[in-house]
């Protein structure tokens, strides 16, 4: 397998505070890739940058042999890799479908566009259920999956999920974990962000731990799963 | 349950039913009543305020950009129809303080050497309007590059700024050649049939309705409902944003080459923010994201204000008389009653975010209903 994200000594840096102190990492083409970590950790900071929503103050973000640091957001969504934002962020004014669309909007291809709506309608049969139903009417499940689905839409190689168990009963996250999995099976590189280490951990080919804007720890899912000192600080293992 | 397409046939019938009524009672109207008369004058005013108002829900409405420049774009729009269309024989009357003006020629005038008189002068017009909003959409294009990285109330606060602006300088006199200064411009061309206005409006709000429906229009509302998860998905916000600005500002340009049709003067003086404020309500009441309520209020509006509730300042209405309650003023304040009622019964505006075309639904049996009521 080979890399298609690879981040090298990446520094995020807001006014004074460094929120990432120079991260390296790597996420290799078809694999679920999560960061795991507390609140400020800096994750989400990783993703907002990969996505060009944030400029780096150093450090290099090479994807598929190009490099993203610059560029703006609609060149990095149509290099390939899309962002399904943390808390959803559907757009609730508009139906489900005029959600979707909105997903494929830097795309021209028609035919193509019917092709992959159909392919989300598949994976989530709810959404046609409720195809001209507004955003904002959905359950937070369908929220998620709506908001899945519309990052599904412009076709991505590699989607970054930004905590999407955040806020969801346990039996919708394990729905939304499922769905995760399907859609790695069918291609889509996954690079995911969650709090709930358990659930992340399982699903992960390769993890990383991130402490206060470091990786502390890496290796597979399984591996981390396992690892004692994981176990304590977020699994809640009783000393 | 209809198809989807069956849907859409029946839906588009019915604009197209409404459009041919609306269309038809306009050419009578013109035919058997002078142009003089309240009723062609109602008509013509309702229909550059919905002019204004679909332009202005474009931005307030489907770019959630709160702007409160309109009467700024409008006055550029009023400004250079004027200017632009006054015949160079009339010119040093209108500019009897600064020599006759600088501007010594008339678009309708060329194109009526060209075309012949009647339909040279009427296409020239058509030009001139379409200059207006040019120029209205250009200055747009200026304002917004600073003005759009604000937000909300800041926008609002900025955009009024700039209308106020905009008056103040047009009747500064070192401008006079162009401007004429603080004196009116007149003797310009307009249109003596209500249709015109109508057809004109018609085909504004027409382009309006294409544009909210492209992929464009997704992405004001995808802006407007989320700017993270609008830019998430490779909308470029700054772009957007101006795209907005200056299609609004140049059909606001347009509404307000109208609007100096119908008035038939131009003077900066008249347009205060109070217009403004005017075409917000309108966009408000009609609803905030729905072309067709922004159009049907705007009538309704004009309607009552210029010639329904006249007798309430006038001492007789509805047949009471009674000079005592019905003087100067009291017609605004039932007007101001009768908004604040509709507001409470209708909190998202009389169409909320609905269009015309949305009354033939998906169930069959409200469909029906709707006819009945039709």
């Amino acid at each position: 397998m080979s890399k298609i994200l690879s981040i090298k000594d990446l520094q995020i840096r807001y006014g004074g505070i460094e929120a990432v102190k120079g991260i390296s990492f790597d996420v290799e083409e078809g694999k679920i890739v999560t960061l795991i970590g507390a609140n400020g950790a800096g994750k989400s900071s990783t993703l907002r940058t990969i996505s060009g929503l944030v400029k780096p103050a150093s450090g290099s973000i090479n994807f598929m042999g190009e490099d993203l640091v610059g560029k703006d957001q609609a060149a990095i969504v149509k290099a390939g890799i899309t962002l399904v934002p943390e808390g959803r962020r559907i757009f609730p004014d508009l139906t489900v479908l005029e959600n979707l669309k909105a997903g494929a909007y830097l795309r021209k291809d028609k035919a193509e566009i019917n092709k992959d709506l159909e392919w989300v309608y598949e994976l989530f049969p709810r959404l046609k259920e409720r195809h001209w139903q507004l955003g904002g009417t959905l359950s937070g499940g369908e929220q998620q999956m709506l908001a899945v689905g519309r990052a599904l839409m412009s076709r991505p190689k590699v989607m970054m999920m930004d905590e999407p168990s955040l806020g969801l009963a346990p039996l919708v996250v394990q729905g939304i974990f499922d769905i995760i999995k399907t859609i790695n099976d069918q291609g889509v590189t996954i690079l995911l962000i969650e709090q709930n280490a358990n659930m992340a951990l399982k699903i992960a080919d390769d993890a990383y731990v991130m402490e206060t804007g470091k990786i502390t720890k890496s290796g597979s899912g399984l591996e981390l799963l396992n690892d004692e000192s994981i176990k304590e600080a977020y699994l809640g293992k009783k000393k | 349950m209809l198809t989807d397409k069956q849907l859409r046939r029946k839906q588009f019938i019915l604009v197209l039913a409404v459009c041919l009524v609306v269309l038809a009672g306009a050419i009578i109207l013109d035919a058997t009543l002078p142009s003089y008369h309240i009723i062609i004058k109602v008509i013509k005013k309702g229909a550059v305020y919905a002019t204004v108002a679909v332009s202005m829900n474009l931005l307030n409405g489907f770019t959630g950009l709160f702007s409160l420049g309109q009467a700024g774009f409008m006055l550029l729009g009023a400004y250079t129809y004027a200017i632009f269309s006054i015949p160079v024989a009339q010119r040093a009357g209108v500019y009897m303080y600064y020599d006759g003006g600088i501007v010594q020629f008339s678009i309708p005038e060329f194109f009526a050497g060209i075309f012949g008189e009647s339909f040279g002068t009427g296409f020239g017009m058509i030009v001139t309007l379409i200059l207006a909003g040019v120029i209205a959409g250009l200055i747009a294009l200026l304002i917004g590059l600073p003005v759009l990285r604000l937000k909300s109330d800041y926008l609002a606060i900025a955009t009024l700024g700039f209308a106020e602006i905009v008056r103040a300088l047009f009747q500064w006199a070192k401008l006079g050649p162009l401007t004429n200064g603080s004196n009116l411009l007149r003797a310009y061309p307009d249109f003596k049939h209500c249709t015109a206005y109508i057809l004109i409006t018609a085909a504004v709000v027409a382009i309006m309705f294409l544009l909210v429906n492209s992929s464009y229009g997704r992405a004001f509302k995808a802006i407007r409902d989320d700017e993270v998860a609008a830019e998430a998905m490779g909308i470029n916000l700054a772009k957007h944003k101006r795209l907005s600005f200056v299609i609004s500002s140049f059909f606001a340009g347009v509404g307000g080459g109208m609007l100096a049709m119908y008035m038939g003067t131009v003077q900066a003086l008249s347009f205060k923010s109070a217009m403004t404020y005017e075409i917000l309500l309108l966009v408000v009441i009609g609803g905030i994201g729905s072309l067709t309520g922004s159009v049907f209020t705007s009538f309704v509006y004009v309607a009552a204000v210029e010639w329904l509730l006249r007798g309430l300042d006038s001492g007789k209405f509805l047949g009471i008389s009674a000079p005592g309650i019905f003087k100067n003023g009291f017609r605004m304040a039932i007007v101001s009653i009768l908004i604040m009622v509709v507001v409470l019964f209708f909190s998202k505006g009389i169409f909320g975010d609905k269009e015309l075309h949305d009354l033939v639904k998906k169930q069959p049996k409200k469909a029906k209903e709707v006819k009945k009521n039709a």
